[in-house]
């Protein structure tokens, strides 16, 4: 199986020749994915070299002159190095584009905290609009990837990550899915939660809900699921910042008395390097960690 | 001087702006204009350190006008400088895009009219500024995205100030530019001399060392500013530093 990476480079090389509106601008991250399509495109696949502000302020110049850009390196220099450009390069000057990254929270977990970025999704948080993608699967990050491409002049993160669920899950942009109905609780699992939740909560009563779009966040598949269990319990399953969707979460649920938990990565630093496995027991978001608190919680 | 001296234009007309074109405002018209903002009789020469060369720009040499604002064809003004906008605004209502009863309000919650300009409130400005190291970069990429459209008729100006040289991601700029030779792309330095630590060698030597065609102009001499904004550069982006009196 090819990486969600790997399907990002194929996926947007074909959509550049299917779309004249479409560029990919990329800080050499991944630019040998894109050598064919350079050749065939030289104008629309741009390389800035290792200037991750340029990168950002590029694409917004010529999402400016009318082209939809696609914008991609590790999350940790999309989102965090750059936010200013993000902020008001896209933002501020009302122009769309789709950022697409890699590496997420702890695929390089050898890499160290340079090469992580688990506060991406928060970080955008703060500003207006941003559709947010996080596939748990190459294949739904292949229909993520091509949605973001035709979503007009919005403006859309796509979060690819090397951890994924064994099958997709064939979700509409924008909503969460009900994967299975329980009684006991609800537990929302973004992306590449799904499986290990599904593992955590084998043998429980509880309603597992799937996302892989998490912004919009779809609050009514939440409130509607949580009303339908017998105690108004959350829990949060999300491959990044514990807590990053928990203020949507609440004000979904803002009309019923109600608990929730925030599973996700610590927000201490974890100065260790490993693997990824390594790092996600470390901040229990494995089967037998997630288990542990999921019950803990509503039991408690 | 390190500048690099391009060929002079076949024909520099000389003082060819009228004082009142077609019943409009002319320059001498652009301080009152300014008043109307700020309240004060005159300004200091930090307010008005643009005033000449937006002047030039906007009357003699930028293809745009309030009709074409939205054409894809119109060439592109991006001021990146956007602390102290009155000069702007007041050439922006010179040459009709922006209402003249506009600028009393200057800085009011029902302005459109900011301390910083916002595009999107403001006709005829190409983008919100204010933080400085912005303009460059997206006149960048406005000149990539036009190339890669076949947009090869539409130029590209970015205005920045020689302290915002300090800021890395105009350094970014200038080296991708000069290494594309984006010949569509122009940017006018205003140099006041208020780069914190300076710029050893003047400021147009580091963009002629990325690959740039750069000239160092009076930036109060109309004349001089018209000609080096309109010298040719084949295969090289352009940079025109003005200079104006230092500023305190």
């Amino acid at each position: 199986m090819d990486t969600m990476r790997d399907r990002f480079g194929t996926v947007a090389s074909r959509l550049l020749d299917e779309d004249p509106r479409l560029a990919v601008v990329l800080a050499v991250i991944s630019s040998d994915r894109f050598t064919d399509a350079a050749k065939a495109h030289p104008d629309r696949v741009v390389d800035v070299g290792i200037r991750e502000q340029l990168l950002v302020s590029v694409a917004s110049g010529m999402a400016l002159t009318g082209l939809r850009p696609l914008v991609h390196t590790f999350a940790s220099f999309l989102v965090e190095r750059p936010f200013e450009q993000v902020k008001l390069d896209l933002n501020h000057q009302g122009v769309g584009a789709v950022l697409v990254s890699a590496g997420a929270s702890y695929d390089n977990a050898a890499g160290g905290r340079t090469h992580q970025s688990p506060g991406d999704v928060a970080l955008l948080d703060t500003l207006e609009g941003w559709t947010v993608h996080v596939p748990g699967h190459p294949d739904e990050a292949e229909a993520l990837l091509r949605h973001a491409a035709a979503d007009g002049d919005s403006r859309v993160y796509v979060r690819l990550s090397d951890q994924t669920n064994l099958a997709p899950v064939a979700v509409p942009p924008g909503r969460f899915q009900v994967v299975r109905e329980g009684r006991a609780g609800v537990v929302l699992a973004v992306g590449p939660m799904l499986y290990p939740v599904l593992e955590a909560t084998g043998g429980r009563d509880v309603t597992v809900l799937y996302a892989s779009t998490v912004r919009p966040f779809d609050a009514a598949t939440v409130h509607d699921a949580v009303l339908r269990a017998d105690v108004p319990d959350l829990v949060l399953v999300e491959p990044y910042l514990a807590g990053t969707s928990a203020d949507f979460a609440n004000r979904a649920l803002a009309d019923v008395p109600h608990r929730v938990l925030s599973l996700g990565t610590s927000r201490e630093e974890l100065r260790r390097y490993g693997s990824a496995r390594d790092h996600i027991a470390a901040h229990g978001l494995d089967p037998a960690g997630l288990r542990r608190r999921i019950d803990g919680f509503l039991e408690g | 001087m390190t500048t690099t001296r391009e060929p002079a234009p076949a024909a520099a007309p000389h003082a060819h702006e009228s004082a009142h074109p077609r019943g409009g405002y002319g320059y001498q018209d652009l301080q009152p204009l300014m008043s109307l903002m700020s309240g004060d009789e005159k300004h200091d020469p930090a307010a008005t350190s643009t005033l000449d060369a937006l002047w030039v720009l906007y009357d003699r040499v930028l293809r745009v006008s309030p009709n074409t604002a939205d054409d894809p064809e119109r060439d592109r003004f991006l001021l990146s400088k956007g602390h102290g906008p009155m000069a702007y605004y007041a050439v922006l209502t010179a040459k009709g895009f922006v209402p003249r009863a506009w600028l009393p309000g200057f800085g009011g919650y029902d302005s459109p009219l900011g301390y910083h300009p916002d595009r999107m409130l403001v006709p005829g400005v190409e983008i919100g500024s204010g933080s400085l190291g912005h303009g460059l970069p997206l006149a960048v990429g406005s000149a990539l995205g036009l190339r890669a459209q076949g947009l090869t008729g539409p130029a590209v100006w970015a205005l920045v100030g020689d302290a915002e040289m300090d800021e890395g991601s105009n350094h970014e700029a200038v080296q991708l530019a000069g290494a594309m030779g984006l010949e569509r792309l122009h940017v006018v330095a205003i140099d006041n001399r208020s780069a914190t630590y300076g710029w050893r060698g003047g400021l147009a030597a580091r963009f002629a060392m990325e690959g740039w065609s750069a000239l160092t102009i009076d930036g109060r001499d109309h004349d001089a500013l018209y000609e080096a904004f309109t010298a040719p550069h084949p295969g090289r982006p352009h940079v025109v530093v003005a200079e104006v009196e230092p500023k305190d």
